[in-house]
């Protein structure tokens, strides 16, 4: 399936066809004899540089996936593989440590990276042009707005200089404005890198703004339920007639998918 | 898996936009506008931190407490004036300023602050040095918490000054009794607020420290205990406290010539001597020493923790 990407044929130093892997994966939560699934045998490919978005109602699963993705879970069953390394991964909270600076932030990645001291801060300044923060690199994370600490969450997820970026409703607690902006951002910044995505959100029209490709979950215990190909042209936005249509299509499908649990 | 549809007549091959389709000036334009869209928002939400001029700190930090120090002169001198007690028992503060002159005159008075400052100061690093590994170990390692963490908050509420006679008659009455004491008051609390600085540490940024390469001990280092640090200065704060009243018990206790005279020593020194003027003075300077080590030492440590993470109710007082 991957030969029918040229997305995948521009990438040469990587000969690996897929940025995550996750293979007829499972998840149970508790004890034996009350044990809970919370996904049930998920499969799915990231190709590398691709933009993946896994929307799903609340109770889904799909942040429990993203763990697993991330290497902070293990699954009861099935396989994970992430040829690129560890995956970076930015979650709803900003996370960012609030006893350094927005700058330092970004170099301490750096350090666990293993890059020399000397490089640091010119990296760290080149990362925060990169999301049009240059000049914070001193500043508090206090001092910052919550758009601001996004891109700072960024910058420090892009920092791992990892293949593949995992996204845990990143923009879920900021106001409509600065979401608008931020993916702006964030499709500038994944088209000028050779960035694989996977991007975990409840809401189907960021799902459609942003993704190639977009996967509803049902939910318990998790499944893929459907997928979407997106060939609307980027840069998209988010109010075009595209996006609006095919939106109502997969809001209709997601309320199936919710009223499903309603019936017993 | 799940089946595949495309939502257009056939599939567009996926690609990155702005790969050379031609679009380059109207994307270019698009940026621009992005760019000062997101000043704009930058500029809208940020907050202006400002600075307070000199003038206004003088004001709101140091009138307040000066006010204080006159108002409590002044009913003194009242009482005094009003003859409550008599004067043996209520010394003027006139009788208590000569007192402190005498000192003056005589050489000794920074001699006797300092052979106390001295021993708290140094029972203070050793606390320190004592306590952190140890507050470490009860808060990382489950089975030292089960075993010793109840006897650590316990040993908070005993005074240490009960710990004076058993350390006398181990170490005999020296400076080893003294630091003893000073160790057993201190150590309790720098310990466990590295513990509850360490249980208040957001599993958030444990999480995002993991995602990053901080694991092991690398954690501990970037991650956990400057995310720790609130509450370990709360806990060095008040080890100080324990530190300087411990000591101050422990020489008002033990009496010996090779202990030399400090702060509690002079105390019981005017007391036998029935000089009430020297005790009011001995208790004034060692509130005074108390006051000053957490002032110059303790009080702008904790507020540039504090502030530096943009927590600062408790700085604003």
């Amino acid at each position: 399936m991957a030969d029918t990407l040229t997305a995948a044929g521009e990438r040469t130093a990587e000969p690996a066809a897929h940025a995550a892997r996750i293979d007829h994966v499972s998840k149970a939560f508790g004890r034996p004899g009350a044990r809970q699934l919370v996904l049930d045998d998920i499969t799915l490919d990231v190709r590398p540089g691709e933009f993946v978005c896994l929307l799903g109602a609340s109770g889904c699963g799909k942040s429990t996936l993203l763990n697993l993705v991330a290497g902070l879970d293990e699954p009861s069953a099935g396989e994970i593989g992430t040829p690129g390394g560890r995956p970076a991964l930015m979650f709803q909270e900003h996370a960012l440590f609030p006893w350094l600076t927005a700058g330092k932030n970004i170099e301490l990645t750096l350090r666990l990276r293993g890059v020399p001291r000397e490089q640091r801060r010119a990296e760290a300044e080149r990362l925060l042009e990169l999301v049009r923060l240059g000049g914070a690199h001193g500043k508090r994370v206090h001092e910052l707005s919550g758009g601001m600490r996004q891109r700072v969450a960024l910058a420090r997820a892009l920092a791992q200089d990892s293949q593949l970026l995992l996204m845990d409703e990143p923009f879920a607690a900021l106001d409509a404005i600065t979401r608008d902006v931020l993916h702006d951002e964030l499709t500038r910044i994944w088209s000028e890198t050779d960035l694989s995505v996977l991007f975990v959100t409840h809401n189907v029209r960021e799902a459609v703004r942003l993704a190639q490709r977009v996967v509803l979950m049902s939910s318990r215990p998790g499944r893929i339920a459907r997928e979407w190909t997106i060939d609307i042209p980027q840069p998209r936005r988010i109010e075009d007639a595209a996006v609006a249509d095919l939106s109502v299509e997969i809001t209709e499908e997601l309320r199936g998918e919710i009223r499903r649990h309603g019936q017993h | 898996m799940a089946s595949t549809e495309t939502s257009a007549q056939d599939a567009v091959p996926l690609r990155k936009s702005g790969a050379g389709d031609g679009g380059d000036g109207q994307q270019q334009d698009d940026r621009h506008d992005l760019s000062g869209l997101e000043a704009g928002l930058d500029a809208l939400e940020t907050v202006q931190v400002r600075r307070a001029p000199v003038w206004e700190l003088l004001v709101k930090r140091v009138l307040p407490p000066l006010s204080a120090i006159v108002l409590v002169l002044v009913v003194w001198q009242l009482a005094v004036w009003g003859g409550v007690a008599d004067p043996t028992k209520l010394p003027s503060p006139h009788a208590v300023g000569k007192a402190l002159a005498d000192r003056w005159n005589e050489g000794d008075l920074f001699s006797i602050i300092w052979t106390s400052v001295e021993r708290g100061l140094l029972g203070f690093l050793a606390a320190l040095a004592i306590g952190t590994p140890l507050g470490l170990l009860v808060a990382r390692v489950p089975f030292v918490r089960a075993a010793i963490g109840p006897i650590l908050s316990g040993l908070q509420s005993l005074p240490s000054v009960a710990w004076v006679p058993a350390a006398v008659i181990w170490l005999g009455i020296n400076d080893s009794a003294m630091y003893a004491v000073i160790l057993l008051g201190a150590v309790p609390s720098i310990a466990n607020g590295l513990v509850s600085g360490i249980d208040q540490v957001p599993p958030l940024y444990l999480r995002a420290g993991r995602t990053i390469g901080a694991t092991g001990l690398r954690g501990a280092w970037y991650i956990l205990l400057p995310a720790a640090l609130p509450g370990y200065v709360a806990g060095l704060k008040q080890g100080w406290a324990f530190s300087w009243r411990s000591l101050m018990a422990a020489e008002l206790i033990a009496s010996s010539p090779d202990l030399g005279v400090g702060l509690g020593r002079y105390l019981e020194n005017m007391r036998e001597g029935s000089d009430m003027a020297g005790v009011f003075l001995g208790i004034l300077l060692i509130l005074f020493v108390g006051i000053a080590i957490d002032q110059i030492i303790f009080s702008p440590l904790e507020r540039w923790v504090l502030r530096s993470r943009g927590l600062t109710a408790g700085s604003r007082r």
